[in-house]
């Protein structure tokens, strides 16, 4: 766990440091925490998808009970 | 199957993979830039795919072994996921292609649609597609699981030659194709950047439990529709 967050720390100051660089990266959306929203919005997906996922499977788990 | 603890690390590691794939630091390479990090969902749909063919194969071995009708139900509905995720690859392919092969390396369209690898991939697809046709046309229940068993046998020996092998001996805008520097791009240590190599394995066990627990519910929900057959064959 320690090593990833010191890999994030890392990676964003790496992301400071080549700003100039070639090729041409978001570097601007990451720098203005943007990129966190689109990390939000995927995650909400995810949650409501996998939300979804486990209903479906309560409810099979219970019909087979019923049988 | 009714276990709970793969359902939950399937959760952790997409969300480990959402997080640290838009977070973490990528290679900047020309062209891909950015849609590098298409590797931990794209491919990952392939790889998932793959996945699940190979289940779906093993359980259509384990039908004509022993006849059971429950091993024709697995085949058939990981089968089907199976193809779901190649669908899905095939949907997000079309996406990075637009901005990589056809705006930045200024392929035409026509060489784009000769790219070996798609071909392969819609020639596998739709020979999984013609296993639910075959499935659909038999009445008999016995009939249709037997010979969908040999048809899924050789619907998976066809997959290898069709993505696998015929693009990388022909050449293809693909990686690991002739012609490009790259040996065996998912597998190889040299190809992949050790960064990414960690998000993208757990990313691939993950898209591939969900694509599991996706196939489970099918299958539970077919047995329990199909509950008359197995009393049936229950009482003979």
């Amino acid at each position: 766990m320690n090593k990833l967050i010191l890999i994030v720390i890392v990676s964003f100051f790496s992301t400071l440091a080549f700003a100039q660089a070639e090729p041409q990266m978001a570097d601007v959306m990451r720098s203005n925490g943007k990129i966190y929203d689109v990390v939000a919005v995927c995650l909400t997906i995810l949650v409501g998808l996998f939300l979804y996922v486990f209903i479906i499977d309560r409810k099979i788990s219970k019909i087979e009970k019923n049988k | 199957m009714n276990k709970i603890w793969w359902k939950i690390l399937s959760f952790i590691l997409l969300v480990y993979t959402i997080v640290c794939g838009f977070l973490l630091e990528v290679p900047r390479l020309d062209i891909l830039n950015e849609t590098i990090r298409n590797l931990y969902f794209h491919v990952c749909m392939w790889f998932g795919m793959m996945i699940l063919f190979i289940i779906s194969f093993i359980y259509s071995v384990k039908y004509l072994r022993g006849f059971n009708y429950r091993n024709d139900i697995f085949a058939r509905h990981f089968a089907a996921v199976g193809c779901l995720f190649g669908i899905l690859g095939y949907l997000t392919g079309i996406i990075w292609v637009k901005v990589t092969w056809v705006t930045d390396q200024g392929q035409s369209l026509g060489s784009v649609l000769k790219e070996p690898k798609l071909i392969g991939a819609a020639i596998a697809l739709l020979i999984y597609g013609a296993y639910f046709v075959l499935r659909g046309s038999f009445t008999d229940i016995d009939k249709r699981a037997r010979i969908s068993a040999v048809y899924n046998i050789f619907a998976f020996a066809m997959l290898f030659p069709s993505i696998w092998i015929i693009p990388r001996l022909v050449g293809s805008l693909h990686p690991g194709a002739p012609g490009s520097d790259s040996g065996n791009p998912a597998l190889d240590k040299n190809d992949m950047d050790s960064t990414m190599r960690m998000v993208f394995y757990p990313a691939v066990i993950g898209w591939t439990l969900l694509g599991v627990w996706i196939a489970t519910l099918k299958i539970r929900l077919s047995i329990i529709s199909e509950k008359n057959i197995f009393e049936i064959k229950k009482m003979n």
